[in-house]
């Protein structure tokens, strides 16, 4: 496989196609685009030390590799070519800590209103950036206190019914507990058994920093957790388009992990949005909707259109009556995971969003939806807007929040910064 | 999903096809592997600039010269027209300009007067036909245009009446920019008002009779209105020239097309692949395309295969002298013979695969050696079409735009569609 992603750039043509997508060369010229760091400097990247340290500025968001019509595997290069280069120079300790969103649930979580106020609190922050390297301003999501997991341990959902498995990711279990919560609910609610089994990171925030190999220990780690439901033939959802993404391929293409279990659960798994559209084409979804009437823009984020599925969510959503779904053109939000997390290049990643945040603005809307969890937490950062994951709003349209009275929508996340 | 049509390729002929479907609600997926060559071409629309050596004045009056081995040959000059006419009236944005009676003569980015029937009207101005005096602007450190090549080999050129050409070259203000690509260039005509130092850079520098072409980088989302704006203040015909790859023009125009798709419910999903078929009894039941993770079968009533030549992978030539159709593996026409050499030595005679391609019906369906269609429900349009040269004719763009709307039309009306004129 690494050969194979290296031998793609034989395939480049010089067609400049993903220079003209590229967000991030378009932002800062420190990126000098996916042409230049990836197929042609790769070239020149043999053995030895490269000289050219600009590939650390592609934030991953893989557009280059979705619009190159030669198939050249331009944001794998990249990616493994960041990799080369911090294994030379060593990862330094902020990529090391924001990298590892387990090791920062484990510590936020028992002490959620200390670590929430920390987050909160711009004194503190501004020591952050200046030791650490994390923008003061750069968007953090609250701890939620009662992980998923918890949570999850005392729902009791139906038995008998067919069972599907639930792949969270880190971003439900520590902050999002409630998006878990609806995913269960609207699962549930389409007669399914829904098993949350033990899971840990995916390791994408460590394979996007650079670290191989911590990023492949936890590939295989949860993917232990995960193959014996594959290979007892049932299907595993994601809502978080990005980890699902690094089972379904990365883990795969960029970790180079050859392995028979992440086989058997990359063709397991499918985006939650995915998943539903399927239940629909065979006629098997519920359409119990009742009216949501609102107009809500829609931002397909990179990752999720890194699937190849089209925009499953924006399928459903139109089965609601009353709905609205603006679909928003911009590509990519800025935020990249971790990618503008960092003092360096939290600039970049808000002149990257802008066009995103100045189309959601102009929409008037107080609510967005979008797939990805940093995503959202980027837009509702650079927007002020509200930004849910579209599970919530056909949550809403089943009238599944009645019983419990839950809170109104998108309050399943609150971003500081 | 379910879909009527999945139409493969994001190019300009399947982003027609899938439109015009699309417009008359059929439900529409676009699959491909990547973007298609409008990011790399100037948005002109050549519908027919050479016939052999002679250039094309009128293509209304020369297409019915085309024979039947030609895309051109299945389809009348009439539903030529109404294509157009369509495609015009759907790229308001960029307002094309131009006619099919009569080609204009607009500059290349070297300076070479190409047959257009189309342009956007931003890039019209800068039809030389009628002569005059024409002054080329460049900016100094954006690599991908020269003005003094195209003033230079404009005055050599071939034309109807005399030009008078010159150069001028400014110096942009500093950008925080390093490399200034078009893409970048246009930015800052869309977010920074750099309209505004054009008008004063070039105050006093130009004549009134002498008409300003600029590179093709005047502004993204607003080109045609800054290109509007720079007229009305310069006080001069201003008009934007084409610039090498890659296309600001280009890319205008795949966003109209991509955004009108978008509102009329069309999925465009790229970075995808169409694989193969499931078919029964001649006709393809599904269309297999690989993502992510593995293939996934979609089922479809018809299919438009738009997947380019072979600069596209349309078409791939294998090391061991073998052409095949790449998604369908269709029999294709216009093949070297095999004991023949696969290449002419010089890069611009007449080159032995240059007219590969399939083979159609008047539906724009692939047929097979014996003129029967290889599937009763797929239909070709754009670069995959064999017999023709585009290079050579000035026709890629216009066969691309024709064929993508005929095989919408074949698809939307196949019985009620007229028995198209001999056009040859």
């Amino acid at each position: 496989m690494n050969s194979l992603i290296r031998d793609s750039l034989d395939h480049c043509v010089k067609c400049t196609i993903c220079e003209t997508f590229c967000p991030v060369s378009q932002a800062t010229p420190l990126f000098p685009g996916p042409k230049y760091v990836g197929p042609q400097a790769e070239r020149y990247r043999g053995a030895g030390a490269s000289v050219d340290h600009s590939v650390d500025y592609c934030s991953g968001c893989g557009i280059c590799t979705q619009v190159c019509p030669q198939d050249v595997k331009i944001a794998e290069i990249n990616s493994r070519a960041r990799a080369k280069m911090w294994e030379r120079r060593g990862v330094p300790l902020r990529n090391q800590l924001i990298a590892r969103p387990t090791v920062i649930g484990r510590l936020g979580t028992p002490v959620a209103p200390l670590a929430n106020w920390a987050l909160h609190n711009r004194t503190i922050r501004g020591v952050v950036q200046s030791v650490v390297g994390i923008h003061r301003d750069a968007p953090m999501p609250s701890f939620a206190g009662k992980t998923f997991q918890r949570r999850s341990r005392n729902h009791h959902g139906p038995q008998s019914a067919p069972a599907v498995v639930y792949f969270h990711g880190c971003g439900t279990n520590y902050y999002e507990p409630l998006v878990g919560e609806m995913t269960v609910a609207v699962l549930e609610h389409n007669g399914f058994r829904v098993i949350v089994p033990p899971q840990d990171c995916c390791g994408l925030p460590l394979q996007s920093n650079g670290n191989f190999p911590a990023a492949r220990t936890y590939v295989r780690r949860l993917v232990d957790h995960l193959a014996p439901h594959a290979r007892a033939g049932l299907p595993i959802v994601a809502n978080s388009t990005s980890c699902g993404l690094m089972l379904k391929r990365e883990a795969h293409e960029i970790l180079g992990i050859e392995d028979d279990d992440l086989k058997v659960v990359s063709e397991s798994m499918y985006d939650l949005c995915e998943f539903l559209l399927h239940l629909h084409d065979r006629g098997e979804l519920r359409t119990d909707f009742g009216s949501l009437p609102m107009t809500v823009p829609y931002h397909a984020p990179c990752q999720q259109r890194g699937h190849g599925i089209g925009k499953p969510a924006l399928d459903l959503l139109a089965l609601v009556p009353e709905l609205q779904m603006i679909e928003l053109d911009a590509d990519c939000c800025g935020i990249a995971g971790t990618y503008g997390l960092k003092k360096e290049k939290y600039d970049i990643s808000m002149t990257v969003g802008k066009r995103l945040f100045d189309d959601i603005t102009a929409t008037g809307s107080d609510l967005a939806a979008c797939d990805s969890e940093t995503c959202r937490w980027q837009i509702t950062h650079g927007t002020g807007v509200k930004s849910v994951h579209p599970i919530e709003l056909l949550y809403r349209a089943y009238g599944l929040d009645r019983p419990t009275r839950a809170a109104p929508l998108g309050t399943a996340a609150t971003v500081s910064g | 999903m379910s879909y009527d049509t999945v139409v493969v390729g994001a190019g300009l002929a399947g982003l027609t096809a899938a439109l015009r479907l699309s417009e008359r609600r059929r439900r529409v997926l676009v699959v491909a592997r990547g973007v298609g060559a409008t990011h790399l071409a100037p948005a002109t629309v050549e519908v027919l600039g050479y016939l052999g050596d002679n250039r094309v004045l009128s293509p209304a009056a020369s297409l019915p010269a085309l024979s039947n081995g030609h895309p051109y040959g299945h389809v009348s000059v009439d539903q030529v027209t109404t294509a157009l006419a369509w495609f015009c009236a759907h790229t308001a944005s960029l307002g094309y300009a131009g006619s099919l009676d009569e080609n204009m003569l607009l500059p290349t980015p070297i300076g070479v007067p190409k047959p257009s029937a189309f342009a956007p009207r931003s890039m019209a101005g800068g039809d030389v036909r009628n002569g005059g005096r024409f002054v080329f602007v460049g900016l100094r450190g954006f690599k991908d245009f020269h003005p003094m090549l195209i003033a230079d080999n404009l005055r050599h050129a071939r034309l109807p009446q005399p030009i008078e050409t010159r150069a001028l070259e400014l110096e942009p203000p500093a950008s925080r920019m390093g490399d200034l690509s078009g893409r970048v260039i246009a930015g800052r005509f869309d977010t920074q008002n750099l309209a505004d130092w054009l008008v004063g850079a070039l105050d006093g520098r130009t004549d009134a009779d002498e008409r300003i072409g600029l590179p093709a980088v005047l502004g993204l989302r607003s080109g045609d209105a800054i290109w509007q704006d720079l007229e009305k203040r310069l006080q001069r015909r201003v008009f934007e020239v084409a610039t090498l790859p890659p296309s600001l023009p280009g890319i205008r125009l795949y966003q109209a097309l991509a955004n009108a798709l978008r509102v009329s419910g069309a999925h465009i999903v790229l970075g995808v692949r169409a694989v193969g078929t499931r078919a029964v009894g001649g006709r393809i039941e599904a269309v297999e395309v690989a993502n992510a993770t593995g293939t996934v079968t979609y089922p479809v009533t018809s299919v438009v295969l738009a997947s380019g030549g072979f600069a596209s992978g349309g078409l791939e030539l294998d090391s061991f002298g073998t052409t095949r159709e790449t998604v369908f593996d269709l029999p294709l026409i216009g093949l070297a013979e095999t004991d023949r050499v696969r290449f002419a030595p010089h890069y611009f005679d007449a080159q032995p695969l240059a007219t590969a391609g399939v083979a159609t019906d008047d539906l724009l369906r692939p047929v097979d050696g014996s003129g029967n269609p290889v599937y009763e429900n797929l239909h070709a349009a754009g670069a995959i079409l064999g017999g023709a040269t585009p290079w050579k004719e000035k026709s890629g763009t216009g066969i691309s735009v024709v064929t993508g709307y005929a095989a919408a039309e074949a698809i939307l009306a196949p019985a009620a569609r007229p028995v198209p004129e001999a056009v040859g």
